[in-house]
């Protein structure tokens, strides 16, 4: 193994900076002349806008300038768009209600963005932004996810008549019908995947400045992918030609899938420092954030599935309404559809499958992907269900799956919804968990717990999840507006010292270490040597960013492929060099050698040579520099089982996690550290959605967990220490052979802990979040012996 | 947060006269409820006076069968003191229970009392161990002083000073912790005092109260058993997304059979 190269647990570099305070935030650049902001919001969840004043507000101390929607429209700023076409069951596109950055006439929910205050210091900014006086005449709000699109309920977008987005429907719905009415059983499930806050650690934040000598605006953003912002405030919202926008991703902490999309903020602010000709900073406050983030999940589901008398899956159903709130995000149709349906097989071989979305408008904030997007919510469907079928069938849990799962032969596996699984072997992750979580011995576990009032109970989920996001033709396909290859550049110095530039977006994931471990595999430069740059259009070549674990998958890939054009192109060098013909050079841990003797050239020294070209092949570029764009043939089909051990409290309805095995499919591992961190991260996001964190709306639409102190975030001891390993399987599709890992967690635990407790009480179903009340509760009525 | 002037004084007679001048004055000790209230412009006082130089209000004194806090005593330090964890260890395990390392570190007994928040810890402790609030102007008994929710018999101007706890032969208090805030959705203080058996409930109603029927239930017979047939009425108790009123009660009865077995 080269040292510090693929496989090796190597320290993450960047956390020096973090861990000694050197980070560099968005909230920790400052400018000269910078001014601040503060968003005036709507305290009504749905309102006309009568009028608004801000003579007062503009009187106020150091007040630079008010704007409104008014303003914007008048430069023919924005609106914010959705960037994925869904076609709905009356052939026409999903309705896309304009999205404007201010509102115009009318909000749509509790903390829409109505006017922006800029004023020299922010405590200024925000005394001014209580005096904006705004005339709201106040309506009947939406905010229930099963029943906004009910006969009678208040209309909130014209365009959108019964508040329907669209209604998708996908498979063969009479093939399905048909296996359901031959079937010797049926499984009926109706869930509710809780909506979710996503909560990165540092918050949202703009900081916009306008050079008017070059006409140039720089934007600082929190951002997960600084050229898909460019791209979008440049093509779709008119905020300037891209090459007179630079956007910048500095250090970001943590996203989610939160900061993927183009917010009304960043467009605001962007605008507005060229038009208040000074920079203009905005950093969201906490509360801010719980408001105006995107949310995630929020879907009500029936789920059936038919089986054959010996437990075999013959065909499933599933009626799914979602929730996309106010306005459309920027991949808000994508997540309910093709992320959530094209995932329903799971690991089985369930032949027939027919689903039906609704999605759905409500005055709440917009909800679009946050962790796993879609496939959270697909797995936690399917899992919950295999489990109800189980009991149903009489079968152990692990048994049902067993007899259902994708065989380790039958790969590559063309699934009834659209994906084709490249790879993977279920039944030896599943075996492997079970051995490692003892599942064999439960029941004296659970007896022994019984002698001390505890209920025990085991749960286990096997799930797929397709990331590494994605084949561009087939998401065009599917109406994506854009494409998502991924780009890199690797660039050797005249000191034989390498820069590698990505087009992911590393906001915590450490791909400054992972990327460099990479090119010191490949090219032999020792791991110190090589500098991972992201995150400035400026400075990168175009790039998708950073989403759907797709940074090693693809964006791994491109760096290799730059990596093997240097070997090429070095190649010819040494071969000048060292008198040899082409054919005749090899390349090995860094140096390039004629075949058979002892003639060599360090990998340094042949970039020396490109850049100090005195005596070089003829016709041959100089320099030592390559850049490479790699679109993937496949999705990437991580898998694997997790299995959760709870303990109940039946007398209170606390829920311990006793204990908890992943066994995983991520492929090779370039840095098991890191991944094994991304697992620990996943996992504590699933826990969280399934124990803790209920994003909550009352009738008005006031958002009632806008805290810390209602708002449930998981915390170090709502969860054991982790067993974890993994059951790798060769992506025959990924030149590298790796798969995704930064999700899988927060897709596999929510079933996995959600099955341990309904099998610890012996009840059906508990909704997420199980919450002390609700476990208590179903524990009353399952009235435990 | 608003504008406002800022005092600190060195004693509390200082503190009392700046807040005398002051046109709507508050107290401000570790700030821990009083800053964010302030900062979600909440709270707009027009004077801050800040306790924090004071250093008579700091510390922990053993007199007799009492221990004896400085209203500026921390809950860090209320937790690391060998005192209370040899005369209460209740207490200690209270106030080492509270918020997290960094509320721990700054927030104050005399804070958290004055404040009389519905779900805080020491409210309980002040009623179940019968202790004796002290002020710039007078002692106030543990059962006279929680008046309501935030609500407490302190006078604009009056500051207290410390807190007397005495001596319980026994005394133990359970916590059900809200998921988000983890301050309490219930909490039970029982206590075994001079005074008899003590029971007092916080975060189930609008402002910390005694259990007089639990109490009186566990004078018969001082076990978990006797308080399963006692009435904890539904309607009194507070309801929100965390807990429901039926929840909360029967919270109640669950804590305090827990409180009695420990004491035991
Ligand atoms: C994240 C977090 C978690 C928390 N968790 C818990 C918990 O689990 N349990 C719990 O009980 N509490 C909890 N708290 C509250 C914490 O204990 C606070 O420290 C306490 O409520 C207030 O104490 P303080 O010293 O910070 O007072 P401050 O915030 O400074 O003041 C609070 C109020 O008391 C008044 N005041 C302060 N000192 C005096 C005095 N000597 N005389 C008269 N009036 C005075 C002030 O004027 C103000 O009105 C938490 C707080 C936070 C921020």
């Amino acid at each position: 193994m080269v040292e510090n190269g693929i496989g090796a647990s190597v320290r993450r570099k960047e956390d020096k900076r973090f861990l000694i305070g050197k980070g560099n935030y968005t909230d920790d650049i400052n400018v000269a002349a910078q001014t601040h902001a503060c968003f005036v919001r709507s305290p009504h969840a749905h309102a006309t806008i009568n009028s608004i004043d801000t003579g007062e507000a503009m009187a106020s101390t150091g007040v630079v300038a008010v704007l409104t929607g008014d303003d914007l429209a008048a430069d023919g700023i924005g609106p914010l768009i959705c960037g994925v076409t869904v076609t709905s069951d009356d052939g026409e596109p999903h309705r896309a209600p304009a999205h404007p950055a201010l509102a115009q006439g009318k909000v749509n929910y509790v903390g829409d963005h109505v006017a922006i205050v800029i004023a020299e210091t922010l405590a200024q900014a925000r005394d001014a932004a209580e005096k904006v006086d705004i005339d709201y005449g106040v309506l009947p709000a939406v905010t229930d996810t099963g029943s906004a699109a009910d006969e009678g309920q208040q209309q909130i977008h014209e365009v959108a008549p019964n508040n329907m987005c669209f209604n998708w429907p996908f498979g063969e719905k009479d093939a399905v019908e048909a296996a359901f009415a031959s079937a010797h059983k049926i499984s009926t499930l109706d869930l509710v995947n809780n909506r979710m806050v996503t909560n990165p650690m540092e918050p949202r934040a703009a900081l916009g400045e306008y050079n008017e000598g070059t006409e140039e605006i720089t934007l600082h953003l929190t951002t997960q992918n600084p050229h898909v912002h460019r791209l979008v405030l440049s093509a779709f919202n008119q905020l300037a030609p891209e090459h007179k926008l630079r956007v910048v991703g500095p250090d970001v902490g943590g996203g989610f899938g939160a900061k993927i999309f183009v917010y009304a903020e960043e467009l605001v602010v962007g605008w507005a420092c060229r038009k208040v000709k000074r920079p203009v900073k905005w950093t969201s406050d906490r509360t801010e954030a719980f408001l105006s983030d995107a949310h995630g999940r929020d879907h009500v589901a029936t789920a059936e599935m038919a089986m054959d008398e010996n437990g075999k899956f013959l065909a499933m159903r599933v009626m799914t309404q979602a929730n996309l709130g106010a306005y459309l995000s920027t991949f808000a149709t994508m997540v309910p559809s093709y992320l959530y349906a094209f995932l329903l097989a799971g690991q089985y071989t369930t032949p027939l499958i027919y689903s039906e979305v609704k999605a759905v408008f409500t005055n709440t904030a917009p909800v679009d992907a946050c962790r796993g997007a879609g496939r959270p919510e697909a797995t936690y469907l399917v899992e919950r269900l295999v489990d109800v079928a189980a009991a149903d069938m009489g079968l152990d849990p692990a048994e049902i799956r067993r007899r259902n799962f994708i065989p380790v032969d039958a790969f590559p596996y063309q699934t009834p919804v659209v994906q084709c699984y490249d790879s993977g072997d279920y039944e030896a992750a599943l075996d492997k968990a079970m051995a490692m979580a003892d599942y064999d011995s439960f029941s004296a576990r659970a007896d022994e717990a019984r002698t001390r009032g505890k209920r025990r109970g085991i749960g286990l989920s096997s799930y797929v999840e397709a990331c590494g996001i994605a084949p561009s033709a087939a998401v065009g396909q599917l109406g994506a507006g854009v494409g998502l290859w991924e780009s890199a550049q690797v660039r050797f110095n005249p000191t034989g010292n390498v820069q590698v530039f990505t087009g992911t977006h590393s906001h915590g994931q450490g791909h400054e270490t992972t990327f460099a471990q990479l090119v010191t595999e490949q090219l032999g430069v020792p791991f110190e040597n090589i500098e991972v740059i992201h995150g400035d259009t400026a400075k990168t070549q175009f790039g998708m960013g950073t989403y759907g674990s797709r940074s090693l998958a693809v964006g791994g890939v491109a760096i290799a492929k730059a990596c093997e054009k240097l070997i090429a192109k070095g190649k010819k060098i040494a071969a000048h060099a060292l008198e040899a013909a082409e054919g005749d050079i090899e390349f090995a841990d860094g140096n390039f050698s004629v075949a058979g003797t002892d003639k060599a050239m360090n990998i340094a020294e042949v970039a020396f040579t490109a850049y100090v070209p005195h005596s070089y092949p003829e016709g041959l570029e100089p320099g030592f520099d390559e850049n490479a764009f790699f679109d993937p043939l496949n999705f990437s089909f991580p898998a694997g089982t997790h299995i959760c051990e709870v303990e109940v409290d039946p007398e209170t309805g606390v829920v311990e996690i006793v204990k908890y095995t992943a066994v995983d499919d991520f492929g090779k591992l370039v840095n098991p550290m890191i991944v094994e961190g991304q697992v620990h991260g996943g996992i504590v996001h699933g826990v969280g959605q399934a124990l803790l964190e209920g994003c909550r709306y009352d009738s008005e639409g006031q958002l009632i967990t806008a805290s810390y102190m209602d708002y449930a975030m998981p915390r170090a001891d709502n969860v054991p220490s982790f067993d974890i390993d993994y059951a790798p399987t060769n992506p025959p599709h990924n030149p590298l052979g790796v798969k995704g890992c930064g999700e899988a967690g927060a897709i596999g635990a929510p079933p996995a802990v959600i099955n341990a407790i309904s099998n610890a009480l012996g009840i059906k179903h508990i909704d997420m979040p199980a919450t002390p009340e609700n476990v208590w509760r179903a524990a009353q009525t399952a009235a435990l012996g | 947060m608003y504008e406002f002037s800022y005092h600190k004084s060195a004693s509390v007679d200082g503190a009392v006269e700046a807040m005398n001048k002051a046109e709507d004055g508050k107290f401000v000790a570790g700030g821990q409820t009083m800053l964010p209230t302030m900062k979600h412009r909440l709270a707009a006082p027009s004077d801050i006076i800040d306790l924090g130089g004071i250093a008579e209000l700091v510390g922990i004194t053993v007199e007799g069968d009492s221990i004896n806090i400085g209203a500026m005593t921390t809950h860090a330090a209320v937790a690391a003191s060998g005192d209370v964890q040899t005369m209460i260890p209740m207490l200690a395990k209270l106030a080492g229970n509270i918020g997290d390392p960094a509320v721990r570190n700054r927030g104050t007994i005399g804070g958290s009392i004055a404040n009389n928040d519905p779900a805080a810890d020491y409210p309980a402790a002040v009623l179940a161990l019968g202790a004796t609030v002290k002020t710039n102007k007078r002692e106030i008994a543990g059962d006279d002083f929680f008046t309501g929710m935030f609500e407490t018999a302190l006078a604009d101007d009056e500051l207290i000073t410390s807190v007397s706890f005495p001596k319980p032969t026994a005394a133990a208090y359970m916590k059900f912790e809200n998921p988000a805030s983890r301050y309490a959705i219930v909490g039970v203080c029982v206590a075994k005092t001079d005074d008899g058996i003590r029971v007092a409930v916080t975060g189930a109603t609008p402002c910390v109260h005694r259990g007089k029927q639990l109490e009186e239930a566990l004078k018969g017979e001082f076990s978990s058993a006797a308080c399963v047939g006692v009435d904890v009425p539904e309607d009194q108790m507070n309801a929100d997304i965390h807990a429901s009123a039926e929840y909360r009660a029967h919270l109640v009865k669950v804590m305090t059979k827990r409180a009695v077995d420990a004491c035991t």
